[in-house]
Formats: C-alpha cells, structure tokens, sequence
C-alpha cells in the first residue's frame, strides 16, 4: 500500500488517470442508480432485479452485435426491449405488491432477480461475454493518460439519458403525473391520475435505462449472468447516500463513487476496493446519523 | 395379528428404502453406476458442462466398445449427476447422497479445486474410489487421502512455464533473468493462489522481482486499477489468473488501456474463448493449458488426441477445452482399472488405480502416493493470427514464441 502511495506522489498524473477513469466508470452506475431512485421514490419499491436488467440490456447488445449490427445502434434496442420486460415484470408480478409492506416488495424482486440470472444462464449459458465496439483510444499528455473512446461514449451516452430523463420528468404529462403519485399516490388518485399505469410506466422505464446501462456494459468490459448483484448493490448504496428526491446528487454520487472506488482499487488493491465502497457507505450513514441528531436535539 | 404383522414388515421395508439400505444397488443389471456432482450453475457452470460433456463423451464410447470387462462379463457404464450449483457445501451434500441414498460405489470429481476439497473428505470417510480431472489444487494432495486420485497436473505448474520462458528469453537477449520485473494479478480463490505460489517459487529460484502482487476479488467486474499500476511501473511479464471472467478482462483491457507489456500470462483463456471473441485484442497472450489436440498422445478408446477432439466436436458441437479431456481421462482410469481389478470391491479397484500406468489420448497418467499424476507435463500456448498455438514447453513447440510482444503504437 505504501509502494502504491509513494508511486502516486512520484507520478502525480496518475491520480488523473484515476480520477479519469473512475468518472467514467461512475457514469455507467449512474444510470442503474436513476432508476433505482425512480421506481423507490414513485412506487416505494426497492427492486433488488436492477442488476439483472442490466445483464439482460449487455445480452441484448451481445446478441444483436453477434448477428452483425454494429453494438452503438442497439443502444436503443437494448432499452426498448427492457421496457418492454419491465412492463410485463410490472403486469404480471410487481403491480400485486405496489402497496404492500416494503420486505415483501424486496422479496418479490429478490425473487424475479433469481428467476432472470438462472433464466440467462439456462438460455445463454455462463459464457462470458463481450461485444467490440471497434472504437480505438485517445492519448493525453504524451500518452501517459489513456482513454479508451467506448468509455467516453457511455459517460455521454448516460449523460444524454439522465438528462433526457429530467426533461421527461419536469416538462411531459406523464412525468408530471409521475411526480404528483410520487408525492402522495392517493391524492394522485383521487386527481384523476391513472397510477396504475403511472407505476407500470415508471417501472418499464427504470427497466430501460438499465437496459441501455447494460448494452454499454458489455461494450466496455463483459457481461455474464451473475454480473447483476455488482450493479443492483452499487445503484443501492448510491441511492442511499444521495436520497431520492435529486437527480443531480445521484449523479454526483455515482462519480463520486466510482472515482472512490478506482482509488481504492490502486491504493489498497482490487480485492479491498469493494470493502473499501461499503466501509464509506457505513461512514457516511454513521456521519449523517449523527448531523441529524444533532439538528434533533436543535429542535427540541 | 397377521395383518399387524403384515404392517410391521412393510414399515420396515418403507424405512430401509428411506435410508437407502446398507446394500443398494451399485450394479443395475449389467452396468455399473458411477456418481459426480457438477456445477451446472453458478459461476463454475461453463467449465461445469465442460465436466459433464467430457465424462458423458467417455461413457458413450465406452459402451459402444461393448462396455468394461470386468471377469468374464462386459458392463454398460451410467453416471448419475446432480448440479452441485458451484458451492462446496452443496457439494458435499450431494456426494453424501450419492453414496448413501444412490448408493454409488464409484465417484468421479466435480469441477474446481473448491468443490474437489469438499467432497474428498466424504469419498474418504466411506472409502469410496474418487478419480478427479478438475481439482488441481495443491492442498488437496497432502491431507493423506487415499481414495481420491488425479489425472491432471497440479495447480502450482499452470503458469510455472511461462516464468521459466521469460528467463530463457531474458537469456537469449543477454539479458541477466534476475533484472526481470514480474507484475502478478491473481484472483483471490484456491486455485489461483496455488497458481501463484508455484510463480512465487519460481521467480524466487530464478531471482525476478515482483513490483505489483495484486489479488482479484471474485465479483471483479474492471481491471483498470491494476492495469494503472502496470502502466506506471512498466514490468517485464504480467500473470493473470481468475478464471474465464479475469483472462477475459485481463485481455480486453490492455488492449482498451494500451499497456505495453513484453509478455502476457494467462491461465483459462481457453475457456473463456479469448482468441475468438477478442480478435486482435488477444494476439500474443500466452495461456497455460493441460492439453492441447495437436499433442500426439494416443489410446485404445480414442485414438489420437485429435481424433478425440473430432469425436466431441460432433457430439457436443464446441471445440473440447483441456477441462473436458482431463475429465474424459479420469473416467478411462476408472475403466482401465476395473479391468485390471476384474472386480467391483472398492479395496480391489483403488488398489488397481493406485498402480495406473496408463497412456491416454490426454498424456501419461501414473500416480504418486498422494495421488497426484506426476507423468503429465503442462502446455503454454501463444495467440497467434487468432490462433491457439503450443510455444512451450519448447521440446514439443509447434510454433515459435514471439517475443517480447510489439508495442501497441507499432500494431
């Protein structure tokens, strides 16, 4: 650790391509984190199948590159056919447990996260797979900063996506009706808002954009059927440190994170780096608590 | 009271048949029933199909064959399998009701060094013949076990070659091997730690030095961390090992992340089909194997090595990988040993494993006293022109090493 430590001071540029790298790979948490926030805030569900998704987006790409479309055009592809998935997932398991006790939504989406990991592993079979993009790389500062382009795609591509999502949310009927069921489903209700499919909607969409998080998972590095839990339990710790209300702090979050993450897998090693992210989310909770109670004791 | 009686007696048999019996079948009629638990889902689960196809393969020509002969009478061979889903108790679990309820007299080995650890203590506990082709630990050798025999080389000499390789290269450059720096990246899994451990002794003999020892966690997903390190210190060898899912990252990485390194060490890149789903990313990466088809081992069930790989290739529709031919191997022991035994007592069919001297399509196989084959050597491939090509051991090389690989910005 120390050796690692000392060749960051003695190659400070290090520390960019680090701090580069970790951004980027941040952006792509960014975007299973959204939806996370979205379907916990509007449907007060905490959907553990968020990994899956995005394993299922990364085949959808694998699978279509394989048949010769270039990987980039199944983007889109990718997040139409989880949409599609999530609306019936909502059709058939999820709208029976909308309104029930937290534990049993998360039980019910344990449950489609077991049946669409065993799903892809029975259909696909546990090969790892890739898809190549046939992007190159960029050199900075004589090449001792590398990027590979595919990296910088998928940070635009999630930039485009959540900030689409936030034009949706602020400006379209839909959105704003997703966010009065947000604020009080029951008010929506009697208001004439059709919250059924307010919730359908809102869960195909998170659907979605794990779908096009995945696609752009695969192009970057490879997907398998057990990939998901990484992704569901990163969107999770996210999702708890920037709270639901504000997209911008999931945003930061997520980079914050990965960049977090990129350090701690130089500094300490790779097999510490996601002890590392779960040691700060403990941290944070603990440093929160306590600002909170402090502000509590204000109050009385 | 007859009728009471009559009750009794039919508990009775219920609760035998419940427990399985002392003396359940271990032979149908004619033929002989072998058990393995293989991990046909879970993280294991390619190289788990791999297993099962390799024993499935071995069993199908051996009845064709007209079956083991076994005294005067030839048997038909059966495995039953159940998925062990790539988790040592589970494992355990199922070897027990192998042998207790399906009364299995005869194991073969699951995949993976963990599974094979948790199982040999149950085989052990009921003497029970094991012959493995997928445990290759180190640790698994020197419990003192007696039952459990292993047709493939051990863990410690997958990568072994590859550092000998780079000090011969060092050699023929007039390069002293002791100036080599040696960056490490290994998963932090049984397997890959004995691996390492057989690297460590070698570049401690040889004099190298280590500046990067990097362990991978089991969830890895990105491997830029450690490639950063690698960027920055600029070592003369890299050594990979984690499975399909690390060869694969290793490979597609450097690329992606242009590191420039002399040579590139993989284990399970066959496996993984880094050749032909990386394309020119994987071009001269060297990955360890057990076996190879281009070798010229030979037998009386398969023919050449070659022949065997055709004959899987149009049962199962893949090329084999070393994990489906050393699983084929372990059966042809157990096959070669009835034989020799000319008995189905377990005493009498160890003992008869424990004197193997046997050629395979899948090398030599003889045994040492803790089990381990000690007649097969490992094989080093080098990608070239997408090509799986044996560079080492140099004795057999069928193709030359290229060496050290082109920088990047010359490709």
């Amino acid at each position: 650790m120390v050796d690692n430590l000392l060749l960051l001071f003695n190659a400070p540029i290090l520390s960019v391509q680090l701090l580069v790298d970790g951004i980027l790979i941040g952006a792509i948490f960014a975007l299973a984190a959204y939806g996370m926030a979205l379907v916990w805030g509007v449907m007060d569900i905490i959907n553990i199948a968020q990994g899956e998704f995005v394993m299922l987006g990364g085949y959808v790409t694998f699978f279509l590159a394989a048949a010769g479309v270039h990987p980039l055009y199944t983007v889109p592809v990718a997040a139409a056919a989880l949409y599609l998935l999530g609306w019936v997932l909502y059709r058939t398991v999820v709208f029976r447990v909308v309104d029930k006790d937290m534990f049993i939504s998360i039980l019910a989406t344990f449950g489609i996260s077991i049946v669409l990991q065993q799903l892809a592993n029975e259909l696909f079979e546990a090969d790892v797979r890739t898809a190549e993009s046939g992007l190159g790389t960029l050199f900075f500062a004589d090449g001792v900063i590398v990027v590979s382009q595919i990296k910088l795609v998928a940070f635009f591509c999630a930039l485009v996506l959540g900030g689409a999502l936030f034009l949706f949310l602020k400006r379209s009927r839909l959105g704003l009706a997703i966010r009065a069921t947000a604020q009080n489903a029951r008010a929506a209700r009697i208001m004439g808002v059709n919250t059924d499919r307010v919730f359908a909607t809102t869960f195909a969409l998170n659907a979605a954009i794990c779908g096009a998080a995945g696609s752009l998972v695969v192009m970057t590095w490879l997907v398998h059927p057990y990939l998901g839990l990484a992704y569901t339990l990163r969107a999770f710790m996210i999702v708890t440190v920037a709270g639901l209300g504000n997209m911008a702090s999931v945003v930061f979050a997520s980079l914050g994170l990965g960049a977090a993450e990129n350090f701690a897998g130089f500094l300490l090693g790779t097999e510490y780096q996601a002890a590392f992210v779960f040691s700060l989310l403990v941290a944070i909770l603990v440093w929160r608590n306590a600002r909170l109670s402090r502000q509590r004791k204000y109050l009385k | 009271m007859v009728k009471r009686r009559a009750w009794a007696v039919l508990g009775a048999v219920a609760l035998v048949l419940a427990v399985g019996g002392p003396a359940s079948p271990k032979v149908e009629g004619d033929t002989i029933i072998l058990g393995a638990a293989v991990s046909l889902t879970g993280k294991y689960s390619i190289n788990g199909k791999n297993t099962q196809d390799g024993y499935e393969l071995g069993v199908k020509r051996i009845n064709e064959m007209g079956g083991v002969r076994v005294g005067e009478k030839y048997y038909r061979i059966k495995v039953i399998y159940y998925d062990d889903e790539s988790t040592p108790a589970r494992g355990a679990q199922l070897a027990e009701r192998l042998i207790n309820q399906d009364g299995v007299k005869f194991m073969l080995g699951p995949y993976s060094s963990g599974l094979t650890k948790a199982i040999a203590p149950v085989t052990e506990k009921y003497r029970i013949p094991m012959v493995e082709g997928n445990g290759a630990d180190r640790a698994l050798f020197t419990q003192g076990y007696k039952y459990m025999f292993a047709v493939l080389s051990t863990s410690d000499q997958y990568l072994r070659e590859a550092m000998s390789l780079a000090a011969e290269q060092a050699q023929k450059q007039g390069r002293d091997p002791k100036t080599l720096k040696v960056a490490m990246a290994f998963e932090n899994d049984p397997f890959s730690m004995d691996v390492r451990d057989g690297v460590l002794e070698d570049v401690q003999r040889l004099g190298m030095k280590i500046v990067i020892d990097d362990k991978l966690p089991p969830e890895l997903n990105d491997m830029a961390a450690t490639l950063t390190k690698v960027r920055a210190v600029k070592p003369d060898i890299l050594v990979v090992s984690g499975h399909a899912r690390g060869a694969t990252l290793a490979v597609r990485q450097v690329s992606d992340m242009k590191v420039d390194v002399p040579m590139l060490a993989v284990t399970h890149c066959d496996s993984a089909k880094v050749a032909e789903t990386l394309g020119k990313a994987a071009e001269y990466a060297l990955c360890a194997s057990q076996w190879d088809r281009s070798l010229s081992y030979k037998d009386k069930w398969f023919g050449t090595a070659d022949e065997y790989a055709k004959r899987f290739e149009k049962e199962f529709r893949y090329d084999p990988p070393y994990q489906a031919a050393e699983s084929t191997a372990a059966l042809l022991v157990f096959v070669d040993a009835f034989e020799r035994a000319g008995s189905f007592d377990t005493e009498k069919v160890r003992d008869a494993i424990a004197a193997t001297d046997l050629m395979t399509f899948y090398g030599p196989v003889k045994f040492d006293k803790t089990g381990k084959n000690i007649a097969k050597p490992m094989v080093l491939y080098q990608i070239q022109d997408g090509k799986y090509k044996v560079v080492a051991p140099t004795k057999w090389a069928s193709t030359k090493l290229i060496h050290p690989i082109p920088l990047w910005s010359k490709r």
